[in-house]
């Protein structure tokens, strides 16, 4: 056995410790936020979720080979910790999930579930599903238009793959060699109706060799694996060999939504048994092999993360809600005297003396 | 001063823009080297590059969404729709996600972006190459429609939907763009969005049009004189959304009667919003109902030459409505 043979997986990746233990907190702090925000929930402090509980593994991987400021993603509605590795922080989440008025996504406008940020080149989400899909391209596009050095990621479920926007977007990516990289979460549901109703063949990652680009299935349980294939695309991107696209098989843990009980059509052994494949329990293991991930660390890591949520709870709670008044703004990028259509109706009455 | 027809004149205003801000490009179907299917343009792709001038696959959603991003990005993109009838698969990207990003996101996104249109009848395209579907997108708020009558207005309002930070709708009746030249002010001459343009003064009754309806109207209303001696003031819209109530009401301030007229069918169309504004804000002018002449309500500008005459608004039948109006 070589010594490079011997070597942890993460060392032959080019990661530090540091990077996977941050990749691992990055985990841990996205479900954190999830299970805080269900609770919330609950307790009728949030009127609905959507959880990315399950996925954490694959959207981690995948974000952490992107660079954040540089790069940009057009998101879906389980990418809490994809939004997070990108930028989001957790008052940033909680914020969003809670309609406060300087939520950085929407200022309150969106369902909670709509990530996006300006301020952190991630694209402001919306309900349709596959719509995303189709700016990550644009970005790439004009990236590829003015030769910057900048890659798109963007995130979709499998059922969502259907689209024909997605087969418009790939298409597209594909016949000009743009840098986009398509990150299929495949959990196995797309709401109650399982993959084989869904996708025929049985692989969106299939599908990739009809436009011209490499399709791979990776484990989202095997975050590092998740990360690989991300850094390849990425820098294959990079060399301005166009588009990716990696489909993680992911679980998820918890109902589509608030709204939904997945009991009603899932059996309760395959529930039960979503938990072995739980990627941040998988994450650990792994991590503890190496070497790099001990009982005092993960200690300390937990006590970070629960302090985080809790002081990020806190302040978002503690944030102004948005007023009435501040509907009718922004509904152009300037504002619209008299005579136009942005006129709130409060306004033209009272102009009009009724 | 150049004589342009307002094919010509929508060229120049685009090629004028992307030699002025290299943030400008232009995305459609056969728009690379061909020029577009109606030669909008042409030369273009030559002078600018197939990046910056970028056939795309015929996908019309892709090319809108495609559009919103780059215009996330910080591009200024025109996207071509080949013909307005073909825009409905990119409906979900246009109202789902261009006309309201910038909302949604609470101001922090904008998209400067512009989809251009050929749309209207009377050039024997039937059901599917004559739509005049503009009330779709003046229903949406978030975005600006326009819909320009001259050249000089079809390339000063380009060149202000292209430097606008919001999306625009940008109609093109395709009819009128060969139909006639016109003098084009030379140099960077923009038209504001959102100021309507009084295209012939009048005392007796006003008429609201927009596109190839202003070069009809504007035939009725000599007609009208010479015949009549009825004086129409004719008000070219220009732009549908945000619509230009102020000249809007004082014309009809001044004439006491309004007649909407528009290509589009009738029922639900942007003649009722004008007519609406006008009867819930001018009634204390008004001597006559509020009129509108519009398309007539069938699912499309049938093919036969008879039967797309019958379909067809044209100077005659501005005429007679109008005659009975100023009869009213």
């Amino acid at each position: 056995m070589t010594q490079a043979d011997t070597r942890p997986r993460h060392t032959e990746l080019g990661l530090s410790d540091d990077d996977v233990l941050g990749m691992y907190r990055a985990m841990l702090l996205a479900r954190a936020v999830d299970e805080r925000m269900w609770l919330m929930q609950r307790a009728g402090k949030i009127a609905f979720i959507i959880s990315g509980q399950g996925h954490e593994g694959a959207q981690v991987g995948c974000s952490w080979a992107m660079r954040p400021g540089v790069d940009w993603m057009a998101p879906y509605y389980r990418s809490i910790a994809a939004a997070m590795t990108f930028g989001m922080s957790a008052e940033d989440i909680i914020t969003a999930h809670l309609a406060k008025s300087d939520d950085v996504s929407s200022g309150g406008r969106q369902m909670p579930g709509h990530y996006g940020g300006a301020r952190y080149n991630i694209v402001s989400l919306s309900s349709p599903v596959g719509t995303q899909v189709l700016h990550a391209v644009g970005i790439a596009m004009g990236a590829w238009v003015r030769g910057d050095d900048v890659v798109a990621m963007t995130q979709f479920g499998e059922g969502t793959s259907n689209q024909g926007e997605i087969h418009e977007a790939m298409n597209f990516a594909g016949v000009h060699r743009l840098p986009v990289i398509f990150v299929c979460e495949n959990n196995g549901y797309a709401i109650s109706v399982p993959l084989d109703r869904q996708v025929a063949g049985g692989s969106v990652a299939a599908r990739a060799a009809g436009y011209g680009m490499p399709g791979v299935v990776v484990d989202g349980g095997d975050v590092l694996g998740c990360y690989a294939a991300a850094r390849e695309a990425h820098e294959r991107a990079r060399r301005g060999e166009g588009p990716s696209l990696i489909e993680a098989r992911v679980v998820r843990l918890t109902s589509h939504s608030s709204d939904d009980d997945q009991r009603r059509y899932r059996e309760a052994a395959e529930v039960e048994a979503l938990k072995e494949r739980d990627p941040i329990p998988k994450f650990a293991i792994e991590l503890r092999s190496a070497g790099v991930l001990t009982d005092e660390r993960e200690e300390a890591i937990r006590a970070e993360v629960k302090a985080e949520v809790n002081e990020a709870s806190k302040r978002a709670e503690a944030r102004p809600e948005p007023t009435a008044d501040d509907a009718h703004e922004r509904v152009y990028a300037e504002p619209i005297p008299g005579g136009g259509t942005a006129v709130p109706h409060a306004a033209l009455t009272e102009a009009e003396g009724h | 001063m150049a004589e342009l027809n307002i094919l010509e004149a929508i060229r120049a205003g685009m090629d004028e823009e992307m030699a002025r801000d290299d943030a400008v490009m232009i995305l459609g179907e056969d728009v690379g080297k061909k020029g577009g299917v109606f030669g909008a343009t042409e030369g273009l792709w030559a002078k600018y590059g197939d990046r910056r001038v970028l056939d795309t696959p015929l996908t019309e959603g892709m090319i809108a969404g495609a559009a919103m991003g780059a215009a996330v990005y910080g591009l200024r993109p025109i996207a071509e729709m080949q013909f307005a009838d073909f825009v409905y698969p990119a409906f979900n990207q246009i109202v789902s996600e261009i006309s309201r990003i910038h909302y949604r996101s609470n101001g922090t996104f904008t998209v400067p972006m512009v989809i251009r249109m050929p749309y209207g009848g009377g050039v024997h395209g039937a059901l599917y190459h004559s739509q005049s579907n503009e009330v779709y997108f003046t229903s949406t708020v978030g975005l600006k429609v326009v819909a320009p009558g001259t050249p000089a207005d079809a390339k000063g309002l380009l060149k202000a939907a292209i430097r606008d930070p919001d999306p625009v709708m940008f109609f093109e009746h395709k009819k009128t763009y060969r139909l006639f030249k016109a003098e084009v002010p030379d140099g960077d001459t923009v038209v504001p969005i959102g100021r309507a343009s009084v295209a012939r003064p009048g005392k007796h009754l006003s008429i609201f049009c927009y596109g190839f309806m202003r070069i009809c109207a504007l035939e009725a209303a000599e007609t009208l004189a010479r015949e009549d001696g009825v004086e129409a003031e004719v008000v070219d819209l220009r732009t549908l959304r945000p619509l230009d109530l102020d000249t809007v009401l004082g014309s009809v301030a001044k004439t006491g009667k309004a007649l909407v007229v528009h290509e589009a069918n009738r029922f639900g169309g942007f003649g009722a919003e004008v007519a609406a504004e006008i009867s819930e804000r001018a009634f204390e002018s008004l001597d006559g109902p509020v009129t509108r002449l519009a398309g007539p309500d069938v699912p499309g500008v049938p093919y036969h030459h008879t039967l797309e005459n019958w379909y067809m608004i044209g100077p005659t039948r501005i005429v007679d409505a109008a005659r009975q109006l100023a009869a009213y």
